[in-house]
């Protein structure tokens, strides 16, 4: 009975929040099922170039973190450097905010120097850093269940240590991989605190447009929108967790 | 077979050097310095920074921020510790269960932050069903105040006081709850008396997890606190953005930063098997 209260706490919200995005009405009264927001969506310029602006960065930083990370949590593990882990450490223990304004300050101070500005590429540098520990925690994991006979074959064979590496390892990482990209992914898209204090003007990203949104008021677009991200995001995790427990 | 590791190494260090050391570094040194001409940072060096953060006015929100988040803490082990003990002892569904927990965790917590002005502001659906029930004729005003932030970190941070509390007890031996039984403990005893003082471990580090997200929260505060519920971390947007004053805005920043890796670090000590 108590559970099944912390459980209702726990769902409810966003399930109404989901049920309002079919309302007819405007307001926050019941007035009957309809798609009337999804369509009203799809016509909104402003949350579709976010929506955009917000995969590029993604798929970009993903990318970037997937491949560093994984290159990196396996150099771990031939031998760990204390110095590699404090840093990861510490990205992963930082108040979102502070990561947000030291990035700022940081680009703000090298772009004296290099007369470049806040846009899309420190967006997507900024997502990167902070999604490598998850991947690099992620590979990690699965390399500790790795026998490293494996590899000790593939040389005896007469593979040099990096094709043993690609053609031996990566392969047996490739799940981990999966997951520790698409855990980068669902951190990365929504991400406000950091993106909002990095990004130009040629980069805003959807959860500075929802943000936006939400500040100014109830509005169904905005539960249609948070319902379309709240099942694809839904769908990315469990995809992810089946994968990291294969 | 070392110069293949550095050279797999070598990415990995250096984005974690542009993105980690080197930002927390020039924070660093911010901190220490003067407010510049034109909002930038300037000289003369000065520890100044740090007496301005024991203002009686920002002595305020660090203390609004440091009760605001153990009273969080509080309430997510009051609802968490019931709910992980349900969870270690359903059986063949624990997973199921625990998924439950954590999955609304790693949904937009934007969007879960949104899901509570949805509810709560005054034109939200609990207002509007109440008026229209007629049993109240002013919308309540249950947006925007301590407790709206209160409720938002709660539903937030949860998940981190259930995995922990649920990782012991799944281990507690059931026999030392039988022979509290047998020796003529009633279950509140057993409870308060046994199965209590064996999780202090999880209490501790869960009570961590949670104080620590909160103590630094921006989101939560900003949208369901608006501007008269200012924390830290909405002091150090403030100073980074519209004030303009870097240097005190770094100040509070390593204030928080010193505050949560403190906490973290006698975390880990206590909790290193558990997480």
């Amino acid at each position: 009975m108590y559970a099944l209260g912390a459980y209702a706490f726990l769902h409810v919200p966003l399930l109404i929040l989901a049920i309002f995005s079919f309302n007819a009405s405007r307001f926050t009264v019941w007035q009957g099922f309809s798609l009337h927001w999804y369509a009203a969506l799809a016509q909104d310029r402003e949350l579709i170039e976010s929506a955009v602006n917000s995969l590029i960065i993604a798929l970009a930083a993903t990318a970037l973190a997937a491949i560093i990370g994984t290159l990196a949590g396996y150099a771990l593990w031939k031998r760990g450097s204390v110095w590699i882990s404090g840093s990861l450490y510490l990205s992963l223990v930082t108040p979102e905010i502070i990561t947000g304004v030291s990035l700022l300050a940081f680009f703000q101070w090298i772009f004296r120097y290099l007369h470049l500005r806040l846009g899309m590429h420190t967006v997507i540098l900024a997502h990167a850093g902070f999604s490598l520990a998850y991947v690099v925690v992620v590979i990690l994991a699965r390399m500790r269940t790795f026998d490293p006979a494996l590899e000790e074959a593939a040389l005896d064979l007469g593979a040099t240590e990096f094709a043993a590496f690609r053609r031996v390892t990566i392969p047996f990482l490739a799940p981990a991989i999966a997951a520790a990209a698409m855990l980068a992914f669902t951190v990365s898209i929504d991400d406000y605190v950091i993106t909002s204090l990095v990004a130009g003007v040629d980069s805003q990203t959807l959860p500075m447009t929802i943000y936006a949104l939400a500040r100014r008021g109830v509005n169904p677009m905005l539960n249609a929108v948070s319902t379309i991200i709240v099942v694809l995001l839904g769908i990315v995790v469990l995809l992810s967790e089946r994968l990291r427990k294969a | 077979m070392n110069r293949l590791r550095a050279r797999l190494l070598a990415p990995a260090a250096a984005l974690a050097f542009l993105t980690v050391v080197a930002p927390l570094a020039i924070i660093c040194l911010y901190s220490f310095m003067s407010r510049g001409a034109y909002g930038g940072v300037g000289q003369p060096f000065t520890s100044e920074n740090y007496t301005r953060l024991l203002d009686p006015l920002y002595g305020a929100i660090l203390w609004r921020s440091f009760w605001v988040a153990a009273v969080s803490t509080l309430i997510c082990l009051a609802l968490g510790f019931p709910l992980a003990l349900f969870i270690a002892r359903s059986g063949e569904k624990k997973n199921l269960y625990l998924s439950l927990v954590i999955l609304p965790f790693w949904t937009s917590f934007l969007i879960r932050t949104y899901a509570w002005m949805f509810l709560l502001r005054d034109t939200g659906l609990i207002n509007t069903a109440l008026l229209s029930a007629g049993i109240i004729r002013e919308p309540l005003p249950m947006l925007y105040n301590n407790g709206a932030v209160i409720l938002g970190l709660v539903y937030g941070f949860l998940p981190f006081m259930v995995l922990p509390l649920y990782a012991i007890l799944e281990r507690l031996d059931p026999s030392l709850m039988e022979a509290a039984a047998d020796l003529g403990a009633r279950p509140r005893e057993t409870l308060f008396r046994v199965i209590l003082p064996l999780c202090a471990p999880g209490i501790r580090a869960g009570a961590i997890l949670v104080f620590v997200p909160c103590l630094g929260t921006y989101l939560t505060s900003d949208l369901l606190g608006g501007s008269k519920t200012i924390l830290i971390g909405n002091l150090v947007q403030n100073q980074f953005t519209s004030a303009r004053d870097w240097p005190f805005g770094a100040a509070a920043s390593l204030a928080l930063m010193a505050a949560a890796t403190l906490l973290l670090f006698a975390a880990r000590r206590s909790g290193e098997e558990l997480l």
